[in-house]
């Protein structure tokens, strides 16, 4: 009896080890998106896929950094489960690619995307990434605030700076953009080309330059005279609420941010005191940055690939795409771009800066490497030497030196140093 | 009596399996897993499989200034949040050990900062400390006092990091104290007062020393804690400005989650673990001497 009562212990006790073991195989696939505008309409509009298909899709949203950090350490480890996921082109792309975690998307339609957006995601003559997103840099502005200083909007960046000091009060301040080292690479990249800078050459980083310096020295002047407190620290998240509180003038960020800042749930600014503008051409380039900042892959290791393809096709398919930018999000695919019903409601500001960026923008807004993320701390730390000495600090240009070299490092470390 | 059949004569063995089973699997092999790796060059953006480097991951480390100032940061956050939350928390359970009325409801109160979410707390803090449209900014204006950059400064950082941690984990300490005190025999307090002591000489001589084992186990289980603090760091500042409140485990995870240098991040680590473990054994020796 005892002997009996001990077995049985010790099966319940093992059983849960086999809890979750077992299902019956029914189509179904796993989904991982962002908490992004885009990634929420898909999962709201998810069940009508569902339902017109019999696949059911276990959908779970991330933070965007939180995304990458699972995906890799799932990829890495050899454990992963996800079928499709939404995926940061120029983030990590070049590392996923490199690992052989995307599938290459063969029979995928890319005839409807910009060429270069669809370039981003290619390696080999294998196209892995579909663009779902893309969005430029712009200005946000408040135009009550400049009618009432009988300013016109900013067409240079010197004209932005004379703008900013009219403007300037103790209780609004004039000009916003990320300071947060890391963060503010992407934002500062535009004021860089629009100096005569860049990143990268060739795969050589050359952010020492005399002109990315002047370009990051007149950033971080714009910032510590008619920033927010605290600028140095802020990202997007953090700017956001000030501009949405009436506190800032003028906003330099990405156009995909339009939607919240005119939110009137969340604004206190209301939308027709909110302009769109260009950003501010500099002395030698007039290039804001334009991105695919999200788009769709699939794994490698999926078990499901047709089911994962179809949702693939689903979730970025022109329909899609279409009630995307009705909700003000900028999409990656041309047609919804020239849909009437698109045009009529679209905010013109939108329209005209995307046009402009189209034409004369760069498709990079960071260094494009494996090493990203490390790259951008690096380029980060003299952004915010530039903020915290408001553009004047004499080592500069050693430390930019330093932090080339370091960039440098990485590339060569990772075989991806120079040439094309 | 005679032990018959298998399990009879093994149930010792038997019995502690399962939780043997669960602390290698889910404590050691993650710690020795680490310690292999940090012994590598994996880094994911190489694209490369992983190779033996022997010490090279910790010897680039300690050459890399950004580690030095980390753990640096590291001892100051947690030495300036012990020290604050030793003497405060001893000082409230000093206070709250009375008979007064509604002495469960507050140690209630004095529980709930533990039960936390430390991410809601960051968010809230951050909320207070945003120099622009925060609270304690409003106050401090109020009050005709200059106003401060709280977290977003490189020179106010780590010590509002550390209010938040004072904030959160005092009670923890008064309340174990408030334990410790309730355990004072009254003998030595009679004596004493026969003998003519003051207020002062006899919390000196005889309630601290008394308690100072309950304060130490306190203060090692709030520093052990506190040198592997994340994610209050993580949720309010994620180690910046710049670097400016990177401890050691921010850069471990930076180095891991955003730059996908394993290898190093391991390194990383194992240095905090054999500092956490020194310091623990240190605290011991120290409070062995007390009990004596």
């Amino acid at each position: 009896m005892k002997r009996v009562l001990v077995l049985l212990l010790l099966i319940s006790m093992s059983a849960a080890l086999f809890a979750g073991g077992t299902s019956e195989k029914g189509e179904e696939i796993r989904v991982l998106l962002a908490n992004h505008p885009y990634g929420e309409l898909l999962k709201n509009a998810i069940p009508e896929f569902e339902a017109e298909t019999g696949i059911k899709v276990n959908v779970e949203s991330l933070q965007e950094s939180q995304l990458t950090q699972k995906l890799t350490t799932e990829f890495a480890t050899n454990s992963s489960t996800v079928d499709v996921f939404m995926t940061r082109p120029l983030q990590e792309g070049l590392l996923f690619i490199k690992n052989g975690w995307y599938k290459s998307l063969d029979s995928y339609d890319f005839s409807d995307y910009p060429s270069n957006s669809v370039d981003v995601g290619t390696a080999d003559g294998k196209t892995y990434i579909v663009p779902l997103v893309t969005e430029w840099q712009v200005m946000y502005y408040r135009k009550d605030l400049f009618a009432a200083a009988g300013i016109a909007v900013p067409k240079t960046l010197a004209e932005l700076e004379a703008a900013a000091a009219k403007l300037h009060s103790a209780d609004v301040a004039a000009f916003g953009s990320r300071g947060k080292g890391a963060a503010a690479v992407t934002q500062i990249s535009s004021y860089i080309y629009n100096f005569g800078g860049n990143y990268l050459e060739n795969n050589v980083a050359v952010f020492d330059s005399p002109e990315a310096l002047e370009g990051i020295r007149y950033y971080g002047r714009m910032l510590a005279k008619y920033g927010p407190q605290g600028v140095a620290s802020m990202s997007w998240e953090n700017l956001m609420p000030v501009f949405q509180a009436g506190k800032l003038a003028m906003w330099t960020d990405a156009s995909v941010f339009y939607g919240q800042v005119v939110d009137p749930a969340k604004s206190q600014v209301s939308a027709e005191n909110v302009g769109v503008a260009q950003l501010p051409a500099g002395p030698k380039g007039d290039s804001p940055f334009i991105v695919v900042s999200w788009g769709m892959g699939m794994s490698s290791k999926t078990k499901n690939p047709d089911a994962a393809q179809k949702f693939l096709e689903w979730a970025t398919s022109k329909e899609l795409a279409i009630q995307g930018m009705l909700s003000n999000i900028t999409m990656a695919r041309n047609s919804a771009w020239r849909d009437a019903t698109v045009q009529a409601r679209m905010n013109p500001g939108l329209i005209a800066t995307q046009a402009h960026a189209a034409a004369n923008g760069y498709p990079y807004d960071r260094p494009f490497m494996s090493a990203v993320g490390q790259a951008r701390d690096l380029i980060g730390e003299v952004i915010i030497e530039s903020i915290n000495t408001a553009g004047e600090s004499a080592k500069l240009p050693a430390l930019a030196a330093e932090k080339v070299k370091a960039v440098n490092d990485l590339l060569k470390a990772d075989g991806e140093y120079g040439g094309k | 009596m005679i032990k018959s059949g298998f399990f009879e004569r093994n149930l010792r063995f038997l019995f502690p399996l399962p939780a043997l089973l669960f602390v290698l699997l889910l404590m050691v092999f993650p710690v020795g897993y680490t310690l292999a790796v940090s012994f590598t060059d994996w880094a994911l953006t190489s694209g490369r499989p992983m190779k033996f480097v022997g010490f090279e991951s910790y010897i680039r480390i300690l050459r890399e200034p950004r580690f030095i100032a980390a753990l640096g940061r590291t001892f100051s956050f947690t030495f300036s949040a012990i020290i604050v939350e030793a003497v405060l928390g001893t000082i409230l359970a000093l206070i709250l050990n009375r008979e007064y009325k509604a002495k469960g409801a507050v140690k209630l109160i004095l529980l709930l900062p533990l039960v936390s979410t430390p991410v809601a707390i960051g968010i809230v803090w951050n909320l207070f400390y945003d120099p622009t449209i925060g609270f304690l900014n409003y106050v401090l204006s109020l009050m005709g006092l200059p106003q401060s950059g709280w977290v977003s400064a490189a020179s106010t950082v780590i010590p509002s990091l550390v209010l938040v941690d004072v904030w959160q984990w005092t009670p923890m300490i008064a309340l174990i104290v408030l334990a410790g005190l309730a355990g004072i025999s009254s003998e030595p307090y009679e004596s004493s007062r026969v003998d003519g002591a003051n207020a002062v000489q006899t919390f000196f001589y005889i309630t601290l020393p008394m308690l100072m084992p309950t304060i130490l186990t306190a203060v090692i289980l709030r520093a052990i804690d506190a040198l592997k603090t994340f994610d209050i760091i993580y949720a309010m500042t994620g180690g910046g400005p710049g670097y400016a409140s990177e401890t050691i485990n921010i850069m471990a995870f930076k180095y891991s989650f955003e730059y996908f240098s394993l290898g190093l991040a391991s390194a990383i680590l194992v240095f905090l673990f054999f500092i956490v473990l020194l310091f623990s054994i240190g605290v011991l020796v120290v409070r062995k001497k007390f009990e004596v």
